[in-house]
């Protein structure tokens, strides 16, 4: 608690004993008006104080108005512990309300608990420890186990394993080597590392994330605006009404004034549209906040609000849905073995640089003995004839098999395939292919079941590759051979024909991208840790490169729309039915003070699980 | 010149938007921003900021709320 919360206790505590004491005196008359005016006084000056300031300033309408207009009416129609009571309560109110917000406050910094507070950085052929932001680029930091790594970098010394859960949401370790870069705002593990520092303070990551986050606010959403202007009109309205529940009654049908005051006077406090006014706001922060901790950023309120009416998902295929790597997905031999074959091709394609020569050697998985290879001749566009260990071996695709005249043929498995033939007689072949990431299939199913009614892919990819992939994954629609401006013309025509409530989210890897990410109501882009073209293209980010993260996504915007709605429906309609029943006189004050700040704590508290996200 | 500033005690989220109006009212801004839940007020001018500037800026802020405190 801050030295002013601490103060407001012991007044309300003082108060309250007061307030006994007071009312079991047995005074009447103007005697009982004097003795309650004093706790009164104590325990309300302050808002009677800045209700009157605020009205020399010409801003009439606030709750300070509300609370004083209120009370002090009581005191004119002599309900004396009423007035009393009802600043009392409202005290505890507006402290409690203090308490919650500073909680959520905390919660939310410690949430974003991420900006490294000082950088060892190696000057002079000392250590010295100084703030990140007075770190050059080029300059070499030093980062012990347990510390933040205070600026991107490039390690140049040492091993150590990095855990990066605070900026992807992932908590497996990371090992990184002399020439991985570390990023910002992960924590060392393990291992004492030296590093080139390859961006300023300002740049690096977790200043973006930070800036990001803590700015998305103020990009409102639409059901934000809608508070904003609501209670623009609403507090006047609300006081119009109150003025002619307390006039229209007495003056036309002769009833009783003192009566009808009172009932005006509850209305006012009911009306208070305080709950909205602070719940709204604070649950697009925690939802924003909660989904930065799974590595999910957000970058504003409204896309938050879009996100959630999603129901068309449009996916790159290429590093989205697949790894966007080529690997050896089927080995089939002919008179030899797998293994002969593999060792074959590998050594035959270890003198090209070739993604495809790449991949087969990543699958051989062991150091070529080039002692091996006699003569060896790259034929541009075909393949590679290569002698190993004596033998005449061609290693290429079919027009190369065709040309040296060896019978072959194709594969079922979708992919680009190589043929191999050795001393003029068909060996076999390997069929490499992009792979489909491990979780994409889950992913796509769990969109569906959440509700996602379209999902489909784009790609530049051939269409057997493209309509292969999109069936392994269960799309509903793939569109292949797709030139950059055709992936923004189909999206368009799905933006078109999708249910004019709903919303389209395009998903891709922020590389190429970046004009159907602008094009689509809601561009995600994923893989973004370290990639800034990424972090600015997109309106959603998600920091790893799992699609499993867009289900994670979609359900904290949904919940954090489902808890904004509750809260809005919930103020709204404590507010409407106590607001008819003081004008009908069947509310006391208490009831309207409830109806104001309970309602305001329950709200704020409800719009703090926004935050909270389990797997 | 951009710079962003710490306001302590900033406790009604009503208030932080009527302040952020009022500081987009004076003539030296050219924009500014009071986020309510990080306390922060990130003020955009034309020109270098002044104390002169702040001073007023936190009077305003003092108008809407009596105990905020602008930092800097």
């Amino acid at each position: 608690m801050s030295r002013k919360q601490k103060r407001n206790v012991f007044r309300i505590a003082f108060v309250a004993v007061l307030f006994v004491v007071v009312w079991a005196l047995p005074t009447d008359g103007v005697v009982r008006l004097l003795t309650f005016l004093v706790p009164y006084a104590i325990v309300g000056y302050d808002v009677v104080f800045e209700a009157l300031r605020n009205i020399a300033h010409g801003q009439v309408f606030d709750e300070n108005f509300l609370m004083s207009v209120a009370t002090i009416g009581a005191f004119f129609v002599a309900d004396y512990p009423e007035a009393v009571a009802v600043m009392l309560f409202y005290q505890v109110g507006e402290l409690f309300q203090s308490i919650a917000i500073g909680k959520s406050r905390k919660s939310i910094a410690a949430l974003m608990d991420i900006r490294p507070d000082y950088a060892n950085v190696l000057r002079d052929g000392d250590v010295k420890t100084v703030s990140p932001e007075e770190v050059e680029i080029g300059e070499i930091i030093e980062i012990k186990p347990g510390e933040k790594i205070p600026l991107d970098a490039v390690v140049t010394k040492g091993e150590t394993t990095v855990n990066t859960a605070a900026l992807t949401g992932e908590s497996v370790p990371v090992t990184c080597r002399v020439g991985d870069a570390v990023i910002s705002g992960s924590v060392n593990q393990n291992g004492l590392i030296e590093a080139r520092v390859t961006s300023v303070f300002g740049e690096s990551t977790v200043s973006k994330i930070l800036d990001l986050v803590e700015n998305a606010t103020s990009k409102k959403a639409k059901s934000e605006n809608f508070i904003t202007r609501f209670a623009k009109y609403y507090t006047p309205c609300v006081v119009f009404a109150a003025l002619a529940l307390a006039l229209i009654p007495p003056l036309l049908f002769k009833q009783p004034f003192s009566v009808w005051v009172t009932r005006a006077l509850t209305f006012l406090v009911v009306s208070c549209p305080c709950a909205l006014v602070v719940s709204v706001p604070l649950t697009f922060f925690c939802g924003i906040g909660g989904a930065s901790r799974q590595g999910v950023l957000i970058k504003g309120a409204n896309y938050l609000e879009t996100l959630s009416k999603a129901e068309t998902v449009v996916f790159d295929k290429t590093g989205t849905l697949t790894n966007g790597t080529f690997t050896v997905v089927a080995i089939h031999p002919q008179q030899i073995s797998e293994r002969e074959l593999l060792d074959l091709t590998a050594t035959a394609e270890s003198v090209s640089s070739h993604p495809i020569a790449t991949s087969i050697l990543k699958a051989y998985g062991e150091p070529i003995d080039k002692t091996r290879i006699g003569n060896i001749e790259e034929l541009s566009g075909r393949g590679i004839h290569a002698v190993i260990d004596g033998k005449s071996v061609y290693v290429g695709n079919g027009v190369l098999m065709q040309s040296v005249g060896v019978d072959f043929h194709e594969c079922k498995t979708v992919g680009t395939t190589v043929h191999i033939a050795v001393d003029g007689l068909y060996a076999g072949h390997i069929v490499i292919a992009d792979t489909v990431k491990p979780d994409a299939k889950s992913a796509v199913e769990q969109l569906k079941a959440s509700g996602i009614r379209k999902t489909v892919m784009l790609t530049g990819d051939s269409e057997t590759v493209g309509q292969s992939v999109a069936k392994e994954l269960g799309m509903d629609e793939a569109y292949t051979q797709l030139m950059p401006d055709d992936k923004v013309e189909k999206t368009e025509k799905l933006l078109a024909e999708k249910n004019t409530k709903s919303t389209l989210a395009f998903v891709g890897d922020g590389i190429n991208d970046a004009p159907v990410l602008a094009r689509a109501d809601v561009g995600i882009a994923m893989g973004a840790l370290g990639s800034d073209a990424a972090i600015e293209a997109a309106d959603v980010v998600l920091m790893d490169d799992k699609p499993a993260k867009l289900v994670t996504a979609l359900k904290i915007s949904r919940k954090t729309m489902r808890i904004l709605r509750q809260n809005i429906v919930f103020a709204l309609s404590v507010k409407a039915v106590v607001l008819l029943l003081s004008a009908f006189g069947l509310a006391s004050m208490w009831v309207a003070v409830f109806a104001d700040v309970g309602v305001m704590i329950l709200a704020v508290c409800n719009a703090v699980r926004a935050m909270r996200w389990k797997k | 010149m951009t710079k962003v500033y710490k306001l302590e005690e900033l406790d009604c989220a009503n208030c932080a938007a009527k302040m952020e109006d009022a500081i987009n009212k004076m003539p030296e801004v050219k924009h500014a921003t009071v986020n309510f839940m990080t306390q922060k007020l990130t003020l955009e001018t034309e020109h270098e900021i002044t104390v002169d500037l702040l001073k007023k800026i936190e009077k305003t802020c003092r108008k809407v709320e009596r105990d905020c405190r602008l930092i800097y």
